[in-house]
């Protein structure tokens, strides 16, 4: 009876050691918006990249089915060609660039030889007024507001006859006018015949521009539910994206807490390292006890990365303002030799980019932060550096030959441990750990979580930030819940659930 | 049995691999030994080789640490080998100074040409290659303005025999046989073999993984072997030149830095992942900021002994030293990702281009056609760096 203009079936797929994708089926009508929610690392962006080709046919079991032909798309040229166009969280606009020139960057009017501008511009400012922007298409990207880049990415994806148009978390840093102006924009192509697939974390938004609401948890498909069919209210669907049994993936752990309180954040405010006028850290108070395990949830870009490195010597961020008491004394931290001296220790989500010298070997990795404890005078002792490597290779389990072994040659795992090993060398009394599982296989993440019981056995403190929230709530004593840069939630580990910390992390969207 | 065998060949690959550099040397060296019917190997040859590549062997060891920061290059050593020069010869010659005096003002004047780069290269982050590109012209430019156009020569014997000089020892060095070169060699060996064994001994005592025996003796041989030929030829010949000590004190000081201390450790972490040195509580931009300081200091150095060899300053010297300088580097192994490279693969990498120069000028090669294999062996250089890695990174995917 329906007519689908696009179906996804038994789709599966596997990254090294992960399951990403497990046998998900998508059914999408055409002309309807179409909603995926679900944690981060559902799958919800894995799935959106198969379909338009960034992981190729081949690359994963299952069928697409699109406008009644089985598509096998080996690049995005070859989805965008059928018109799936796909416009992601991190936009991919070139900033110094025009409108025009990005609209039509590797679609570009006129030859390859040479370009007609004239047409370019002209075609530019006409789709510009379809979206509602009223800039001239020769302003430059970086003269724009987010909002607006926003708008150019959907006028882009217009330019190239869009029949199917892949939304993921458009609205995320945009603010709640630029929002609602971009869902009735959606309304407006949905009358045009224009199918669209949004991805989003913002419940209202959903429950306004929906048709179909398909809820994926754990690389697989929970229900869809049909709005004009079922009443949905929102607590349905956080059911549906959390509803996962916690089974005993995490070790016992007894509590450590003492009343001691080693850190202390007063009314910690940042701005954003490139837009100053972006607040990515708004007035956020909160204390870390002597043995205690903090857990931050929240979702991505909810300012606790910048938080963090933020405290950390002020290695991220513009104007930070607040006050920052470690054992009760009022400390100023302006470099993260500062904060390592004062014994601070920032173990990055970003273990490739910001933690590790891949080209060195696990021995120069570990003692990096506190080269002084392995020289004299300046000088490196590197039988000692050795010993002392191999120490830490034993106590953490890496698993390698010899720790001259290069770090870029192992696992995510052993990598990860590599960076706990480093920070745990500097012998810091306080750790913030930024999603110190991301990437890693459940064996791997079982071990870390069993160093992170014996870190606060010995009395240190632990502050971990996670995306995941089964991890947060298996992990930590106390809960502090961010969201757009704010502290919207505490709870004890006794008395927190998914559903609680889901729900504060939305009331705050909703407010919005 | 097999296993063995593979586990054999796996050693010989790793071998071959880590000391391709030195092995291409000794080919090609051997290679205008035959080709030169041996005049390749003459005691003089082996002089004039020291003597003309000094200058390169300087440069690249501070072109090194540039390098290691993360690939960067410094353009300007050329001009400022040049620049010094040009100050020397007007304050020993044209106004008479005394000679320690100048050479100590030289020198401070590297250090002041690195500060104007480094600052605006590590604290205001403009790249270094424009910066050295700007500092090209600048101190061509001044160095040119300074000599007006003309050269300037007449240095006094007390300078030059710095440099130029001969070890000579009266009661060994009046015959035809210099003896120091021998017993020099002989000292150098010595002091390396039980250098080495105590090292090892004392990591045995302590409970470190010593060096296989094998390998060890191995090695010593092997260096031991070359040191006594190299010294044997050069005592045939005037002796040990003053500026093979001073190469070897300088390439020993910058080994040692570069393996043994923080400092040191700390510009293959900034060329490896600057991110992540910077959290590690390092000061990127003091490395930075070092490295040039570092560079221009030695392309100072360079410049006393340029115009040392040359008695002479003149409006041209320098010209194209920093391409020397960069390929050695290059061919000795640096990435040019920066993060790895050794001092010893910088100066083998210098070696390799000295002896190409030689070799080709002795058989008489024709000096356009000389560039084109000089570029060759660069690009085949990086080539292989990049090739062997990238072949690394697909056996761990």
């Amino acid at each position: 009876m329906s007519d689908h203009i696009l179906e996804m079936r038994h789709i599966t797929k596997e990254f090294p050691g992960v399951k990403a994708l497990d046998d998900v089926s998508l059914e999408v009508r055409r002309g309807e918006i179409h909603a995926l929610v679900g944690e981060n690392g559902a799958g919800k962006s894995t799935l959106m990249n198969v379909l338009s080709g960034i992981y190729p046919h081949g690359s994963y079991e299952g069928e697409i089915v699109y406008n009644g032909k089985p598509c096998r798309f080996s690049t995005i040229r070859d989805s965008e060609k059928s018109g799936i166009v796909i416009i992601h969280q991190e936009l991919a606009l070139v900033p110094f660039l025009s409108i025009a020139e990005n609209m039509f960057l590797g679609n570009e009017r006129g030859s390859a030889l040479n370009i007609n501008w004239n047409e370019t511009y002209a075609k530019a400012d006409e789709l510009l007024q379809v979206v509602g922007l009223h800039e001239s298409s020769h302003t430059l990207i970086k003269d724009i507001s987010v909002g607006k880049q926003q708008l150019v990415e959907i006028a882009k994806a217009l330019s190239k006859n869009v029949q199917l148009l892949i939304l993921d978390e458009p609205t995320a840093s945009l603010n709640e006018s630029d929002s609602m102006k971009l869902l009735n924009l959606l309304k407006e192509f949905k009358k045009k015949g224009v199918t669209s697939i949004i991805i989003s974390h913002k419940l209202n938004e959903i429950a306004y521009v929906a048709d179909q609401i398909t809820i994926i948890r754990d690389g697989s498909v929970i229900e869809t539910l049909d709005m004009a069919q079922t009443a949905v209210d929102e607590g349905r669907i956080i059911r549906g994206m959390v509803g996962r049994e916690l089974t005993n993936r995490f070790p016992r752990r007894e509590h450590h807490v003492s009343d001691e309180v080693v850190l202390e954040v007063e009314h910690w405010s940042v701005q954003h390292a490139l837009y100053s006028d972006r607040t990515v850290v708004d007035d956020v108070s909160f204390i870390l006890k002597k043995g205690e395990v903090v857990g931050i949830a929240g979702l991505m870009g909810a300012g606790r990365t910048e938080l963090a490195m933020s405290i950390f010597g002020r290695s991220y961020g513009n104007d930070i303002r607040g006050t920052l008491k470690i054992h009760g004394k009022e400390v100023v931290l302006n470099s993260e030799r500062d904060a390592i001296r004062h014994g601070l220790a920032y173990v990055t989500e970003d273990r490739k980019g910001n933690g590790l010298i891949l080209s060195n070997p696990i021995r120069v990795n570990t003692s990096l932060a506190r080269l002084d404890k392995v020289s004299r005078h300046r000088v490196i002792d590197l039988d000692l550096e050795h010993n002392l490597a191999v120490d830490m290779k034993d106590k953490l389990g890496i698993k390698c030959p010899t720790v001259e072994q290069i770090v870029g040659n192992l696992s995510g795992g052993n990598q990860q441990k590599v960076l706990l090993a480093k920070w745990m060398f500097a012998e810091p009394d306080i750790m913030i750990l930024d999603e110190p599982t991301r990437g890693i296989d459940v064996g791997a993440k079982y071990e870390i979580y069993c160093i992170i019981n014996d870190l606060v056995a010995a009395g240190k403190s632990v502050i971990m930030i996670s995306s995941e929230m089964p991890e947060v709530l298996g992990m930590c004593d106390r809960i502090y819940v961010m969201s757009e840069g704010k502290i919207v939630g505490e709870m004890n580990a006794d008395s927190a659930t998914q559903e609680r910390i889901m729900s504060s992390i939305l009331s705050v969207n909703k407010g919005a | 049995m097999s296993s063995k065998n593979a586990d054999l060949w796996e050693k010989t690959k790793s071998f071959l691999l880590k000391n391709t550099m030195v092995i291409a040397l000794v080919l090609v060296y051997l290679f205008f030994i035959i080709k030169s019917e041996g005049r390749m190997f003459l005691p003089q040859n082996i002089n004039n080789l020291i003597m003309q590549n000094s200058y390169v062997v300087i440069l690249a060891v501070g072109m090194l640490l540039c390098i290691l920061t993360g690939g960067n290059i410094d353009l300007s050593v050329g001009a400022s080998v040049c620049l010094v020069g040009a100050i020397a010869g007007v304050l020993m010659v044209n106004l008479g100074w005394n000679i320690y005096l100048s050479m100590v003002v030289c020198l401070l004047i590297g250090v002041a040409i690195g500060v104007w780069q480094g600052f605006w290269i590590a604290y205001v982050r403009v790249p270094p290659f424009i910066v050295t590109l700007a500092g090209m012209l600048l101190f061509r430019g001044l160095a040119q303005a300074i000599l007006g156009g003309l050269t300037i020569s007449g240095f006094s014997e007390d300078f030059l025999s710095i440099f130029n000089n001969y070890v000579n020892i009266p009661a060994l060095d009046s015959g035809a046989v210099k003896y120091s070169s021998i017993i020099f060699g002989v000292l150098c060996c010595l002091v390396y073999i039980v250098a080495t064994v105590l090292t090892n001994m004392n990591k045995k005592r302590k409970g470190y993984t010593a060096e296989r025996p094998a390998s060890l003796y191995t090695k010593i041989v092997i260096i031991c072997v070359i040191v006594m030929l190299l010294m044997y030829k050069l005592s045939l010949y005037k002796g040990i030149p003053f500026i093979l000590l001073w190469l070897i004190g300088i390439v020993a000081i910058y080994t040692y830095i570069t393996a043994k201390t923080t400092f040191g450790r700390h510009f293959y972490a900034l060329g490896g992942n600057e991110k992540a040195t910077k959290l590690s509580g390092i000061n990127t931009n003091r490395i930075y900021f070092s490295a040039y300081v570092n560079v221009s200091f030695l392309s100072a150095l360079a410049a006393l002994v340029v115009a040392a060899r040359f008695t002479s300053a003149n409006p041209a010297a320098g010209t194209n030293y920093e391409l020397d300088a960069i390929g050695s580097c290059f061919i000795g192994g640096a990435s040019a990702y920066g993060g790895i490279g050794k001092v010893s693969g910088a100066v083998i990498g210098a070696v390799l281009m000295g002896v190409l120069n030689l070799g080709m000028n002795i058989i008489g090669v024709d000096s356009n056609f000389q560039k084109v294999v000089k570029g060759l062996v660069l690009l085949v250089a990086v080539i292989f760096d990049v090739v062997s890695k990238r072949r690394a990174v697909k056996s761990i995917a």
